[in-house]
């Protein structure tokens, strides 16, 4: 295999393994603010319960997202040095401020998130868990709007030629609010939340179903869910959004998405299909007529340009992007139709008696896993053969030093390492859960006592 | 050589103070693992994984920050060094990774044989850790080919020789260090007993360690000193380093264990800041031909993004510091093994 593909297949296992858990330590983060704040503000005792059991998967998924981040960092320079020298001046601002605001904020205050509860007041540790939760969202607004500028480059002009080309910035908020930043950005935030909220109802009802840690969960499951009402349904809004910039900025992606060949006529949008790439057609498809043209342009009748004006080496594999992108927006549909349905069994106040219901949000925890995995493989798939959409294509991207051999051994390193990485993150996961809350954490904390006898 | 305050330098110096501050921090926690295999009993072993429990995360963060920073700052040199040391950086990822994930299991299970296995492997890959950064170190100060396209023509094997090595016992024999005087702090009675028996050893280590690549350097590197020929004042500095380290001994012998770990801090910075002058202006220096050299000037990002990365910088850096701060201070004090333990 060449060295081109290695590299490839390496980073995205790389990736994917790695977003498993940033998106739960986002989704995780919120919610903790939202737990904490409510013990603050009720001084009922079970929130701290609540906030302390949830700390802990926090804390877990935290620590892989930063194992498996530090490899991607590494990555850009192992395996892409042609792409690092080219972007480096773009993304340097980018990262700076990710180190500086992101990186620091969350691993600074998770110390004391983690093990200070003991050592500070509620309301200085509720303000560290604000810090962390602000810290994950910081380092996703910095990395989303690096890649975004991959997508939808701005800001830039290109120095120097052929190999020595590179990009500078010339206008650093042009950079950061590229085309497709904003729109992505609320995309992945939302998803991040889709992911933390539905752990949050997956163990819940885990818990209901075995008739264990019925107040604990209760609560918890209420949390959850509204956090995925809410983040479900702007999912949709931000999906929207992400769909129409993706026709005005990266025509040839969304052509892909929809398998719209043609330019001249109007787009159907396909609830499934399968594409045959030859024929240019779609077999076993079923389509909403003109919709697609109706979404992009609000008019039926638009045509919308498709893959066929395209030179034929710079459109994405077409019917991989088609499958990971349908997946994608149906399993986004499911997650907005259960989170209603949970709503609305809660209103009747029948939700904790729905044992049908309580088992699929056992497994629902899959799904927004599942849909972030393929959004955005939908996303980086979709924009190939570019790199840098319309400046630097993947192939020219590597780095010159590394050799085939080489990326065959790292990436038998990495198979191993994360193989164990994931079975440790299972067991410990499996371990708490089982465990569950603690008694104890329904005990003020040593600080707080200190202070009850001091005011005595 | 002739320091410019041109934002290229600021650059060299804060990349500079970035990666002083992750040496300084995982510096310590590397070193409590390198020392792990000599605390017997499962208890003490636990105290001492429990000593760095709450920040060793943290500081690989100062990793992830200089990293971060150096491709920002300085593409061609992230590139290039990444790029042409991929096999060493790949096994350095995998160790790194390893070394969590043997802290994370190693008090889950009770059996002997489990915690045994577990405390071997974050042993040995916290010395593998050091020890590879150090041979890291080592290649900076012999160069490396590099070609006139920037790019790395060497091998990993080639990476590797007796002097090299040599900086990479040395770093091991520097976290050793370091770490003997955290735990000394961070620990009491039977325990800081034991530790304080590895402090006086490992200080003599390092001393000789250092000692020997020092002179290798001046013999085999000369260029290495050129900077201290043309600036004579610039021995205070090599000297400041030579009293910081003689400090360690006579501040335990005070029984002022916080003040030796300062001055561990500051020898562990004035030694980088003899490495970071003896460099400068190269960051990267051609075996191939001197004129290849990678400099804080060709392998620079742009002046605008020099120039808006600072005032990130300046907003960013104070606010840092300041909760670093106060996070050691809010874990001060001996520790205590309780149910959030590992």
């Amino acid at each position: 295999m060449s060295v081109e593909l290695l590299s490839r297949i390496q980073f995205a296992f790389t990736i994917a393994f790695h977003y498993i858990y940033p998106p739960l330590s986002i989704g995780l983060g919120i919610a903790l603010v939202i737990m904490e704040g409510l013990f603050i503000k009720t001084k009922n005792p079970i929130y701290q319960q609540i906030t302390k059991f949830w700390v802990r998967i926090f804390a877990l998924t935290f620590a892989l997202g930063v194992a498996t981040g530090i490899v991607m960092e590494f990555e850009f320079g192992t395996n892409w040095a042609t792409y690092s020298r080219y972007v480096g001046d773009v993304f340097g601002s980018a990262l700076a401020a990710e180190g500086i605001f992101a990186f620091f904020l969350e691993s600074g205050f998770l110390a004391v998130l983690v093990f200070g509860w003991d050592k500070v007041s509620s309301k200085m540790h509720f303000f560290s868990t604000i810090m962390v939760s602000l810290g994950s969202i910081m380092s996703a607004v910095w990395i989303v709007v690096a890649n975004s500028w991959q997508q939808t480059p701005a800001g830039y002009h290109i120095v120097g030629e052929g190999i020595n080309a590179r990009a500078e910035i010339t206008d650093f908020w042009q950079m950061v609010f590229n085309p497709s930043s904003v729109e992505r950005l609320a995309h992945t935030l939302s998803g991040a939340w889709l992911s933390g909220a539905f752990l949050i109802l997956s163990v819940s009802a885990f818990y209901l179903l075995r008739k264990k840690h019925l107040e604990f969960s209760k609560r918890s499951f209420k949390v959850g869910l509204t956090i995925a009402v809410f983040a479900s349904l702007f999912q949709l809004f931000t999906g929207d959004r992400s769909a129409v910039g993706i026709s005005k900025n990266q025509p040839a992606k969304l052509a892909a998405f929809e398998a719209h060949y043609d330019s001249n006529s109007t787009a159907d949008l396909y609830l499934f299909g399968w594409v045959n790439e030859k024929d240019q057609k779609v077999n076993f498809g079923v389509a909403i007529p003109k919709f697609l043209s109706f979404l992009v342009h609000g008019d039926f009748n638009t045509p919308v340009r498709g893959l066929n004006s395209f030179s034929r080496d710079e459109i994405p594999p077409v019917n991989f992007v088609f499958q990971t992108y349908h997946l994608m927006v149906a399993i986004g549909f499911t997650l907005i139709a259960l989170s209603i349905i949970g709503l609305y069994y809660l209103w009747r106040g029948t939700l904790f008696d729905k044992k049908w219901l309580l088992r699929i949000f056992v497994f629902s925890v899959l799904l927004p896993q599942a849909a972030n995995q393929l959004g955005w493989f939908s996303a980086e798939v979709g924009r190939q053969p570019w790199i840098v959409y319309n400046l630097l294509k993947t192939s020219d991207a590597l780095s010159k030093a590394v050799t085939a051999n080489q990326v065959i051994f790292s990436l038998i390193l990495f198979t191993l390492i994360y193989c164990l990485l994931f079975i440790l993150f299972i067991y410990l996961l499996n371990e708490k859960i089982q465990h569950g809350p603690s008694e104890t954490d329904l005990q003020p904390t040593e600080y707080e006592k200190q202070k009850m006898i001091f005011h005595k | 050589m002739s320091f410019n305050f041109d934002l290229n330098s600021i650059w060299f110096v804060l990349i500079g103070v970035l990666l002083t501050g992750y040496a300084i921090l995982d510096g310590f926690d590397l070193g409590v693992g390198a020392l792990h295999l000599f605390m017997k009993g499962d208890t003490n072993r636990r105290i001492l994984i429990n000593s760095i429990g709450p920040v060793w995360d943290g500081n690989e963060v100062w990793l992830v920050t200089g990293g971060g920073a150096l491709f920002a700052a300085f593409p061609h040199v992230y590139a290039t060094v990444f790029s042409g040391f991929y096999t060493a950086f790949m096994i350095l990822l995998f160790v790194l990774i390893f070394r969590a994930v043997a802290i994370e299991f190693r008090s889950k299970q009770p059996a002997q044989w489990w915690r045994t296995a577990w405390d071997t492997a974050f042993s040995f890959s916290s010395i593998l850790i050091a020890f590879l950064m150090g041979v890291a170190i080592g290649n900076i100060i012999t160069g490396i080919p590099v070609g006139s396209d920037k790019e790395f023509t060497g091998s990993f094997l080639g990476m590797i020789n007796l002097f090299t090595i040599m900086v990479g016992i040395t770093t091991v024999s520097l976290f050793m260090m370091h770490g003997a005087i955290y735990l000394m702090m961070k620990t009491e009675g039977e325990v800081q007993t034991i530790v304080r028996k590895w402090t006086n050893n490992t200080i003599i280590f390092f001393v000789i360690c250092y000692l020997s690549t020092t002179m290798a350097t001046l013999i085999y590197f000369p260029q290495m000193v050129q900077p201290f020929k043309t600036h004579p004042w610039l021995f205070t500095l090599a000297l400041l380093n030579m009293l910081a380290i003689a400090n360690i001994p006579r501040e335990i012998h005070l029984g002022k264990d916080f003040k030796a770990f300062l001055s561990s801090y500051a020898s562990i910075a004035a030694l980088l800041s003899l490495f970071a002058i003896g460099l400068y202006p190269n960051i990267i220096q051609s075996t191939t031909d001197p004129a290849y050299n990678l400099t804080v000037y060709n392998a620079s990002s742009s002046q605008q993004t020099l120039k808006i990365m600072l005032i990130i910088a300046l907003i960013g850096v104070p606010f840092v510091l300041a909760y670093t701060v106060s996070i050691y201070w809010i874990f001060r004090g001996k520790v205590k093994i309780d149910s959030m333990s590992y």
